[in-house]
């Protein structure tokens, strides 16, 4: 049951991190499809 | 006589010539070459229209007035030679936003998607789950839970590390989330909304999108993890075939011997690799719109072979709009998942309601050794030894009841001995020893002198009498 749950709370801590580090590369779409001269949400 | 039928020849082929060319390009003279009412009846009707006299019929930008004369400002075109560029796609657009889907303004391809999206993909992957739903409810009505046959001995065999339980465990947590949320992705329009309204299904898909997106980094980790553990373990062997001839032993009596993984965990854990795999390859594309044109490309690659002329479905298109290779990959991500879920759905029943023993597999990763004998015989034979007395193999009631009572007191005796190393090789013919097992209680631990035999399997018996010699004397 240990690896169970500790499996589960990997899962939560992977797709906390994966949202971090998408936000942080650059890659949303507003960021994607808006040239330069838009000015972007912060 | 050769004459006439040369002549013959070349007047059926003008004949033919002339047909094909009738039926190839209708007279549109009523309509100055625009479409007819029998062109849209046809496309009604579902019948393949030829298009070219419309979309080429976009002007020539050769021709063009000047800025300044009349019709300047369209390039020489006529307002419906213009739309008609912009429908085909052929229009020389400038836009302010980037990306490669910024410049296609109309992409007649979505209206399909759409209907086949919101129709059909429901219709039969919601079908599926649910008919496979149905099937093992009936499976269980119909053939009960598959319990252990023999008697129990009351020994533990380590069948799953922890390391390993923990990736299942990240591939399965992260599937059913995966699942639940594409579910309602795709069906939430149709069947939330009604229910539960605009507002609080915009919070449940936003929330749905978010776990989809983020979760499905732990599903590719542990895709990768399960297919470093297991796949050894799951490559076809002999035995497999003789496992599915006797259908794994689901309607008879006695199961058919099977090595670490039986040929229907093996079928489960390629179907899990490949479609898993498909899975992350187009969701990764969907992730990062318009970044991989997989369709494009695969489509190519069929022509290349010919085999989309062989299935009858003709040339692929190898020129595909930047929005058609995001539906293609949408469509491939629902298809390819709701047959994984399917197959998912009967692992869940038969690793858990389905079979009595199962589950701990996954669970504490020990199993009874008794379920062992019976669904990995040869499995048990390779980490224990031969020289450990076999509880038979059920196949009738009666006498396994009493051969599994005389088994259970050999095997008694046996676990009563802290320690057992198996030397005895797997067969007399063959030369290479079977790895040594060990064999511990779980009130007295293995003396240190027998440790470096204890390598791959563990049997613990859960009342065992204090040992009285150390495993050297057994």
């Amino acid at each position: 049951m240990k690896s169970m749950f500790g499996a589960f709370f990997a899962i939560l801590a992977i797709a906390i991190g994966a949202n971090l580090a998408l936000t942080q590369a650059g890659f949303s779409s507003q960021e994607r499809t808006s040239s330069s001269a838009v000015r972007l949400d912060p | 006589m050769k004459r006439i039928l040369i002549s013959l020849i070349f007047t059926l082929s003008f004949v033919s010539l002339a047909f094909a060319q009738s039926t190839a390009a209708p007279d549109r003279n009523a309509t100055g070459g625009a479409q007819t009412l029998e062109d849209i009846m046809a496309r009604q009707r579902g019948e393949e229209v030829d298009n070219s006299f419309r979309s080429d019929a976009t002007g020539d930008a050769a021709r063009a007035a000047e800025i300044s004369k009349q019709l300047g400002t369209l390039g020489g075109n006529s307002d419906p030679e213009l739309w008609r560029a912009l429908r085909f796609g052929s229009a020389d657009i400038t836009a302010s936003n980037s990306g490669p889907a910024a410049e296609v303004l109309i992409q007649d391809g979505g209206m399909s998607w759409l209907n086949l999206r919101s129709g059909p993909l429901i219709k039969y992957g919601g079908g599926l789950l649910l008919w496979v739903i149905g099937l093992l409810g009936l499976f269980y009505l119909i053939r009960g839970r598959i319990k252990i046959d023999g008697e129990k001995t009351g020994r533990k065999i380590t069948r799953f590390k922890a390391a390993e339980r923990f990736s299942h465990w990240l591939l399965a947590g992260s599937f059913l989330l995966l699942g639940a949320t594409g579910l309602i992705t795709l069906m939430g329009r149709k069947f939330l909304i009604p229910t539960f309204g605009h507002e609080a299904f915009s919070v449940l898909a936003i929330g749905s999108k978010w776990i989809h997106n983020n979760v499905s980094w732990a599903f590719i980790i542990a895709l990768v993890l399960i297919f470093v553990f297991w796949v050894v373990d799951n490559i076809p062997h002999r035995t497999d075939i003789n496992w599915l001839l006797k259908g794994g032993g689901i309607f008879s009596r006695g199961h058919p011997p099977a090595k670490k993984f039986n040929a229907g965990q093996k079928l489960i854990f390629w179907s899990v690799i490949v479609l898993g795999g498909s899975i992350s390859v187009s969701g990764i594309s969907l992730l990062f719109p318009f970044q991989f044109e997989m369709f494009a490309a695969t489509f190519a690659k069929v022509n290349a072979i010919g085999l989309g002329t062989y299935l009858g479905f003709g040339e692929l298109r190898e020129v595909l709009a930047p929005h058609e290779e995001m539906q293609y990959a949408q469509l491939w991500h629902s298809v390819v998942s709701f047959v994984l879920m399917a197959i998912i759905l009967a692992h869940i029943y038969i690793g858990s309601m389905g079979m009595e023993g199962a589950y701990d597999a996954m669970g504490s990763g020990e199993v009874e050794e008794q379920w062992a004998r019976e669904h990995h015989s040869l499995w048990v034979e390779e980490i224990l030894g031969p020289q450990v007395p076999h509880a038979p193999v059920a196949t009738d009631k009666k006498p396994v009841a009493k051969a599994a009572k005389k088994s259970a007191t050999e095997l008694a005796k046996v676990a009563d001995a802290p320690i057992t190393v198996a030397k005895t090789p797997k067969k007399k013919s063959k030369t290479k020893p079977v790895k040594p097992a060990e064999v511990k209680t779980k009130k007295a631990s293995a003396p240190k002198s027998a440790k470096p035999a204890a390598k791959k399997a563990n049997v613990k018996k859960a009342t065992a009498a204090k040992p009285k010699k150390p495993a050297s004397e057994t």
